[in-house]
């Protein structure tokens, strides 16, 4: 049997950072006492109807944006209909074949869509295991239902959980920077649930998926997918099919649970919401929207990478947009050294020496200003003061601020320029380590890390490495 | 005291603004004019409790109204004619009703009407049916029937009621009185107990077009809470208009068979005669889609039923029943017992029309007759600049007749469903009596006049001209039955 392939989507609900709900005037909230944030709106009261919350819209546009979706001129609200104590209508308000953004991509993930929704109210089931099942009483507060959500639904396009998982961390950082959400696994305001499936290796076909649902942290999504495609492989292996159906994802035990098969899927009756008009963004803003726009991680990151920066070192750098900052700063100030080796420094040594000083808070936070990191780079470039003496600026730098040369003067650290003077350090060394000598010349090159130190304890750092062990290489 | 009540609202409006009428006793000869009620047509009335507080008006300047019970009113009872809803006391006050307050109109009570809006004789009432003033062996029409019947019974100077399909215009033609179903978005339906939200509209109930001009003129307008309403540009003028010259009025081919009751078709004949006497020209003009019009309307109108009453499930407000088994069975006892057997009927009509794989057939459909009745109105109003049609094919038919039989019961709003399908405004003005098929004394019989989208002054200027022509002025009980 050929090897069988991950296929995974994924379908993110952001909850929107507005001040008030989707539909009414209520404000948001987290953490306040159950049911202080309701209205005859939120409660569905009869007669009631919803009005749409135009800084949600500003905020869909700005998501859809972001992922190079293609923007609705007019899209439309659907009733999805349900009988459930969380959704006081018995529907949710939500958009289905027109939805505000249409197809776009973030990174190698082709999105499929993103719509406006509200969310449903928050049941506390008490007694019992905190499901539904075997509890003796059901609560539901309502503080959470109508609040603003974007749901992001992208292709099929991921290949694997730890793929599945580094995606959804670069969503979450292009939402994060867009100051649209809280994007806090934890608190709900954001939400991931994965289609998963798997098919022999190289096939176009889709197999069956299967909806993973309530893995609230990153490490869990990973893990839960992780379970499910191990699940679908032995089945499938072991000559079973997989079954369309939603599970449960229990963190506490890896394990996953039925929470409802095909035959029992909603048949939720959607049709378009005649309580409200079609929504056409106007022009105005359109380009609001895209004024209000960041450069983006994804963006960051390709430029950082064109620049020469690592991969890896990029995506550490656009993470954040204080730390990006910070670099494009020490970029400037360094006028002409590369970038790549900026980056190092920032990213590397900087951040142990923060880490080290328990410094809190970024490289955008510390003393360390960029025009100080560009001059020091420099100086350990022009070999002015050896890279070990450069770390012993840098945490002068980083706990009483400043500039380099004055350190590099008071703590007498400048490189030595004097040859013959380390000549004789290094004979010196030498002699006082025969043992470590007889060894490289017995073929133990790694001993001559002994005679290293031993001169760099003598000049205090202050000599080159390079010319220490050109020199030791001359003298054997 | 009699003169008082006899006053048109307008009449008393006026005299109140020039001081001649103290509203205090106007309105106290009105709330004892209710307190008679022996039509069942009231389920609350103002009795000065502490109930009726949160909707007191500041100063009474315009005549005292009965409100539907779909409207919902800050603290006083609120049942949409429905179980469900017993003893249910909004938190809040509808638009309209909010509008009417703050023009001055002291509410003098809560009128009955079918369940939730779904019926067209009030039989559908949980709370019994409303008798029609004029024979109280007859209905009063449909859903705002009481409303009708305390305009056309002495019980209230005018209400307001609400219209998805005819329920404004045919319980007005029943009681004979005006009624005017206005463009869907010309008032506020916030507040407004939702049945089929794409249809619904409020409008007024009157002795007169002019009182309709002038309820219209105080509840049109765009409202923030609803954002379908846009209200009329330029707002609602009294109509003064004295003839129909230079007006032409369509007759829809399709809808002037005779499969309809002699006696309505006499009448309506009459009053074609009437706009030409008045100097308005008579056309013919063709709407191929209309007489698909009641299928339309039966599967988008319980469609949307079907959703919005999902609310009603025991858990917030209202009715509760079956609280001590599980979730499932709390909804299913509660719904049992609080919805009458009509609403159970539309609930499963339209959850069947929305169900997956059905949907296309039957709401898809619809959707697209709903498009084509707008493109034929369309059609008719570049030739023509009204289209008229009886507003009902009978006179009020008697209780029980027809409550074994939904279709022909359905079927009363067949002239009626086109204009709420386009989402036109139409009027409804008595324009004679006639005998009910079958024998019996005579009735009145409605006259229907729509217009284009909007073009409600020019609705109201012609109705009115064409209400002093015909000179109706036959009351419930004066003899003529």
């Amino acid at each position: 049997m050929a090897e069988l392939e991950a296929v995974i989507g994924l379908e993110i609900h952001v909850q929107l950072a507005t001040k008030t709900k989707m539909f009414c005037g209520c404000e948001l909230s987290f953490g306040d006492e159950p049911n202080v944030h309701t209205c005859p709106v939120c409660l569905a009261h009869p007669g009631v109807l919803p009005v749409v919350n135009e800084q949600a819209v500003r905020y869909a546009l700005q998501i859809g944006l972001a992922l190079g979706c293609e923007i609705a001129p007019h899209s439309i609200f659907h009733r999805k209909n349900y009988f459930y104590p969380d959704s006081p209508k018995a529907y949710q308000i939500s958009q289905y074949d027109i939805p505000i953004c249409g197809p776009g991509r973030l990174g190698e993930v082709r999105i499929h869509r993103a719509h406006l929704e509200e969310d449903a109210a928050k049941t506390i089931h008490v007694g019992g295991s905190g499901r539904i099942h075997g509890s003796a009483a059901s609560l539901v507060d309502f503080n959470r239902g109508g609040t603003p959500l974007v749901e992001i639904v992208t292709e099929p396009d991921l290949r694997g959980a730890a793929e599945a998982a580094e995606w959804a961390r670069l969503l979450r950082e292009t939402v994060r920077q867009l100051g649209v959400s809280d994007v806090n696994m934890e608190e709900g305001s954001l939400r991931v649930d994965a289609n998963v499936s798997v098919r022999p290796a190289g096939s176009d076909q889709l197999g069956t998926k299967t909806e993973l649902k309530n893995m609230n942290s990153f490490r869990f999504l990973q893990r839960g997918i992780e379970a499910e495609l191990a699940r679908q492989r032995e089945l499938v292996e072991g000559g079973g099919t997989v079954e369309q159906e939603t599970l449960h994802f229990d963190p506490a035990s890896g394990s996953l649970t039925s929470l409802r098969s095909k035959e029992e899927a909603h048949d939720y009756r959607y049709f378009p919401e005649p309580d409200l008009v079609p929504m056409a963004p106007t022009e105005e803003m359109l380009r609001e929207a895209r004024e209000a726009l960041p450069e983006l991680p994804a963006a960051r990151i390709a430029r950082y990478e064109e620049m020469g920066l690592a991969s890896d070192v990029a995506l550490t750098l656009a993470a954040d947009p204080r730390t990006s900052g910070y670099f494009e700063n020490v970029v400037e100030a360094a006028d002409g050294i590369e970038p790549r080796v900026l980056a190092n420094w920032v990213t590397g040594e900087l951040a142990a020496a923060l880490r080290q000083a328990e410094v809190e808070g970024g490289a955008a936070d510390s003393r360390v200003t960029p025009p100080a990191l560009a001059t020091l780079v420099r100086m350990v470039q022009d070999k002015k003061i050896s890279h070990g003496s450069g770390k012993t600026v840098l945490a002068a730098l980083v706990s009483e601020g400043g500039d380099p040369e004055p350190i590099v003067e008071r703590e007498g650290l400048a490189q030595m320029s004097d040859s013959n003077e380390l000549e004789a350090i290094v004979e010196k060394a030498m002699s006082e380590n025969a043992d470590a000598v007889e060894k490289i010349r017995e073929g133990n090159n790694k001993a001559i890390g002994a005679i290293v130190g031993a001169v760099m304890r003598e000049t205090k750092g202050r000599a080159d490495g390079g010319e220490v062990n050109r020199l030791i290489q001359e003298k054997l | 005291m009699t003169d008082l009540l006899a006053l048109t609202a307008l009449e008393a409006h006026e005299a109140m603004v020039a001081g001649d009428l103290a509203a205090d006793e106007y309105t106290a000869a009105w709330k004892e004019a209710a307190a008679g009620d022996e039509l069942n047509a009231y389920l609350w009335r103002d009795e000065g409790g502490e109930e009726g507080r949160a909707i007191a008006v500041e100063r009474d300047c315009i005549a005292p109204i009965a409100v539907k019970d779909i409207f919902t009113t800050e603290g006083v009872p609120t049942t949409a004619g429905s179980r469900i809803l017993e003893g249910y006391r909004p938190p809040y006050t509808s638009t309209a009703v909010r509008k009417l307050l703050e023009a001055g109109a002291p509410i003098l009570g809560k009128t009955n009407m079918d369940e939730f809006a779904m019926g067209s004789s009030n039989e559908n009432s949980a709370y019994g049916p409303v008798l029609n003033p004029w024979d109280r062996g007859r209905v009063p029409g449909g859903s705002s029937g009481g409303s009708a019947a305390v305009v056309a019974g002495g019980l209230a100077p005018w209400a307001i009621g609400t219209d998805t399909g005819g329920s404004i215009r045919q319980p007005a033609a029943f009681c004979g009185i005006v009624g005017l179903k206005p463009t869907y978005g010309a008032i506020s339906r916030y507040g407004m107990i939702a049945f089929a939200s794409s249809l619904d509209q409020c409008g007024p109930l009157t002795r007169t077009v002019s009182d309709a001009a002038l309820l219209l003129g105080i509840l049109q307008g765009h409202d923030p809470c609803d954002s379908t309403s846009v209200g009329i540009e330029g707002g609602v003028s009294l109509p003064d208009r004295e003839d129909l010259s230079g007006l032409r009025f369509g007759v829809p081919a399709e809808l002037r068979g005779d499969d309809y009751d002699s006696g309505v078709r006499a009448v309506f004949e009459q009053t074609l005669k009437r706009i030409e006497d008045l100097g308005g020209e008579i056309a013919e003009v063709s709407l191929p889609s209309s007489e698909h019009g009641i299928s339309a309307y039966y599967v988008i109108a319980p469609a949307e039923a079907s959703s919005n009453l999902a609310r009603y499930d025991g858990v917030r407000y209202g009715m509760r029943a079956g609280g001590d088994g599980d979730l499932l069975q709390m909804y299913e006892t509660t719904r049992s017992e609080g919805f009458g057997p009509e609403v159970k009927r539309r609930i499963m009509l339209g959850t069947y029309a929305l169900s997956s794989g059905y949907y296309e057939a039957y709401y898809g459909q619809a959707q697209k007759v709903r498009t084509r009745i707008a493109e034929d109105f369309t059609g008719a109003f570049a030739g023509v600049d009204f289209v008229v049609t009886p507003t009902a094919p009978s006179v009020a038919f008697g209780l029980g007749e027809k409550t074994d039989d939904p279709l022909s019961m359905y079927l009363n709003d067949f002239f009626t469903v086109p204009m709420s399908l386009a989402g036109i405004p139409a009027i409804s003005i008595p324009a004679g009596l006639a005998e009910p098929e079958g024998g019996g004394p005579q009735l009145p019989v409605g006259f229907q006049i729509a217009a284009p989208a909007f073009a409600e002054q020019k609705l109201l200027d012609a109705a009115y001209a064409l209400e002093q022509g015909i000179g109706f002025d036959a009351k419930p009980g004066d003899g003529n039955g």
